[in-house]
């Protein structure tokens, strides 16, 4: 790619926050260049990382333990997998079950037989058993009972399994948690900032989930081979691509959007900002747009191959297709990329003419042929959060007052004493320590409602404010007001922060949870979305990605040639 | 071994749990968390606070002056070391700073620490026959060690220290001599060849 040309004075804004960070429009973002899961890949690629497989020791039920270990040049990271035959009665996406079908941890170096002996006690009990710093890891994951059975017989039989069964599903097994970040007990994120490959956005997790990938596969081989030796095959490597690993998400990622509130502006202004330099370019080079229109055409077939049972969904895929054909059909046949600004041409006669999913849609594809303009945005994508932590009480009333009405326009017009507009409470389960939402006119638990109602209670200061004298310092305030503290340090954030708030409420009888989680995902790199429930989707990462040994020369537009 | 975050964490939803608001629990999180990263109790004292509060009334602190003194009961540390950051530009210019009875001083020390990162000065935090500087959230220097953080402190001083040299001019001019012996004396041949500009830098 060549540097892009630009022209002083035809300089586009970044979009409004206002417009961005509603959740409807924050549930329509995509994969793109900056996703965390091709951030991944491409460090691996430029720094010749190698992957060996030091262990496989199971059984013939598919019960025991591997060792996958990423070399990146100075360190060493162990995927350390124990099997397990699990009755298919216990198998379960909760995170409530208490067994998996495999148990994981990403080990920091390579294990000594007592590491291993250790984790051998603790990880297939997950948050019941005990890590030390040494794991920067822990996942667990289950079969797909779609695909499994049809994989190892297909295998066993000398034959290669169905690839209609394989796109339809896109796994063999999905995880159901993968916690990092300190949690209980693995390494502090802040442990590991000094190590580059982990300083981008869930680099750990990335890389977790990558090895789970080849783990799934060669054990899918030794149980084919487990089952019929003399016949079974392994999988070919066209086919063994096109597995990712499946991922379960329910609530307990939803209040993570709310409160990394300097990350997630990292993430979104980064994104922000890729388009709007790409709409600031004023001549694309043929190269540029015909690689362009080529990831619009070939991604037709991920929307027509993203199945899902969810209605809602569907409407939504069904849309989508509709739009992007009617893309499709508007640059092949009343567009020139000739013309000057091309991409933001584009982009106003997306804002026009299509839905909300599809402006995200097309957004994520404008990037790709921008490596130039996108790679040196990953590097502004965390956050040290702590930083932003303390409140300016020097400041006054007066200017808090106008941060809000500056930064929160939508979210001062609810009327939040309508019961529809407080109707759900957020809470955290006693028995799962995992996020809850719940009607608070139906259930019992909302005086232990989580903070995470921001709208509700930014306009409960905004109007505390209007009382108070302008010139009143914020410690004043805080001093006879402790219990608005804090949504004072969240205002105090967004006046710097712009991308760090949902302009949304949180708590309304319409919030689809599933708006957040997919807000998340996209930047992990999800590629299909499959809502089970408004608050429970499935999906797929790293489908369709080069294999470890394919990583030295492969096609960063793998995303959209998944399903070609 | 508990993650720092897991530290925070628990420490923060505890306190909402005793009746802090969420803004203060969250602060109290932070600190707790900065304790244990300095090998201080953290965890173990709050604990001790929060049973101690199911009996007793701790006083709030929320406006400090050069004097503060408890009606009664101890100060709540938690509540004053809020208030100390929340106010660090007014008290900052106190001379110093007396308090009479504070309960568990060492949570109210997290918070002092803190301050001093805020204002850019050291703080030195005197009770009782303890003395403690804080440096900048940096580091903590104490003549208490390997003992039991003390459960109370009933006279409390604490004064800002402003910042300046820890030596004198001489000194430094003595050193900095021996630090000019690394540097090379420039003939002709080196004035005219081994900078950037010419001899004259004009236009």
């Amino acid at each position: 790619m060549r540097a892009a040309k630009t022209e002083l004075g035809r300089s586009k804004p970044h979009r409004q926050a206002s417009e961005i960070m509603k959740l409807g429009r924050m549930g329509s973002f995509h994969q793109n260049r900056l996703s965390f899961m091709r951030v991944l890949l491409r460090r691996a690629t430029s720094e010749n990382w190698t992957f060996e497989r030091s262990l496989f020791d199971i059984d013939s039920q598919g019960v025991g333990q591997a060792i996958y270990t990423a070399k990146t040049g100075k360190s060493r990271y162990s995927l350390v997998a124990f099997a397990n035959d699990l009755p298919p009665e216990k198998r379960s996406d909760r995170v409530i079950a208490t067994e998996w079908d495999a148990s994981f941890a990403l080990f920091d170096g390579i294990p000594t037989p007592s590491d291993l002996a250790r984790l051998r006690k603790n990880i297939p009990a997950q948050e019941a058993g005990r890590v030390t710093k040494k794991e920067l890891s822990i996942s667990r994951a289950n079969r797909s009972v779609r695909l499994w059975d049809h994989v190892v017989n297909s295998l066993a039989a000398g034959d290669q399994p169905k690839l209609n069964l394989i796109e339809d599903v896109g796994y063999l097994m999905r995880t159901t948690a993968v916690y990092g970040s300190g949690k209980f007990g693995a390494a502090d994120r802040e442990t590991l900032l000094e190590r580059p490959e982990f300083q981008g956005s869930f680099q750990v997790e990335m890389l977790t989930v990558y090895l789970i990938r080849t783990f799934v596969m060669d054990l899918v081989e030794h149980m084919a081979h487990a089952k019929a030796p003399e016949t079974a095959v392994k999988l070919k490597p066209s086919l063994r691509r096109k597995f990712g690993i499946g991922n379960s998400t329910g609530l307990g990622m939803a209040p993570f959007i709310v409160n990394h509130p300097t990350l997630l502006n990292n993430w979104i202004l980064s994104r922000e900002t890729a388009l709007k330099e790409i709409r600031e370019i004023k001549i694309v080079e043929n190269e540029d747009s015909e690689l362009f229109i080529d990831c619009v055409k070939k991604s037709l077939t991920n929307i027509t191959s993203w199945n899902t049972d969810s209605e809602y969904q569907q409407k939504k895929i069904s849309l989508l297709l509709k739009n992007v054909e009617k893309f499709i059909n508007y640059i092949e046949n009343n567009f020139d990329f000739k013309t000057e600004y091309p991409f933001n041409e584009i982009y106003l006669w997306l804002e026009q003419n299509t839905c909300e999913e599809c402006i995200e849609y097309i957004v994520s594809i404008m990037m790709e042929p921008y490596s130039n303009i996108t790679n040196p945005l990953v590097g502004n994508m965390s956050s040290d959060e702590d930083k932003y932590f303390n409140i300016p009480t020097n400041r006054t009333v007066q200017e808090l007052r106008d941060i809000i009405e500056t930064r929160y326009p939508n979210i001062l017009d609810i009327n939040f004493d309508q019961k529809e507009n407080h109707q759900n409470f957020w809470f955290i389960s006693k028995n799962k320590e995992e996020p809850r939402l719940a009607d608070r006119f139906e259930e019992h638990g909302s005086e232990l409602e989580q903070p995470l109602a921001v709208a509700r209670d930014i306009k409960k200061l905004y109007e505390k404010l209007l009382s108070e004298k302008n010139n009143s310092s914020i410690a004043e305030f805080l001093s006879l007001n402790s219990e608005l503290r804090h949504v004072v340090r969240r205002a105090f954030i967004i006046e710097k922060f712009p991308y760090s708030e949902i302009q949304d409420n949180t708590i309304s009888k319409n919030i689809v949870p599933i708006d957040m989680l997919r807000l998340k995902l996209s930047f992990f790199g999800a590629l299909k979305f499959d809502p089970r429930s408004d608050k429970w989707l499935r999906i797929c990462m790293f489908e369709g990605a080069p294999l470890p040994g394919e990583l030295k020369n492969y096609d960063e537009q793998w995303v959209y040639k998944a399903n070609n | 071994m508990r993650s720092l975050s897991e530290i925070e964490t628990a420490a923060k939803r505890a306190s909402r749990a005793v009746g802090f608001s969420w803004g203060n629990s969250e602060e109290v999180g932070k600190s707790i968390r900065l304790l244990e990263m300095f090998g201080l109790q953290g965890i173990k004292t709050l604990n001790h606070y929060y049973k101690e509060r199911e009996t007793k009334n701790f006083e709030d602190l929320n406006l400090i002056s050069e004097k503060n003194e408890p009606s009664s009961e101890a100060f709540c540390p938690i509540i004053l070391g809020i208030s100390f950051l929340d106010q660090i530009k007014l008290i900052e210019n106190f001379d110093s700073i007396h308090f009479k009875k504070i309960a568990h001083p060492v949570i109210f020390l997290s918070f002092l620490s803190r301050a001093s990162e805020l204002s850019g000065k050291k703080i030195h935090f005197k009770f009782d026959q303890n003395e403690i500087l804080l440096n900048l959230n940096v580091n903590i220097s104490s003549n208490i060690f390997n003992q039991e953080f003390p459960k109370f402190a009933n006279e409390i001083e604490i004064k800002f220290i402003n910042n300046q040299d820890n030596f004198t001019a001489s000194e430094w001019n003595s050193l900095y001599k021996l630090a000019e012996n690394t540097f090379v004396e420039e003939t002709d041949s080196l004035k005219q060849g081994a900078a950037g500009a010419g001899l004259t830098d004009n236009d």
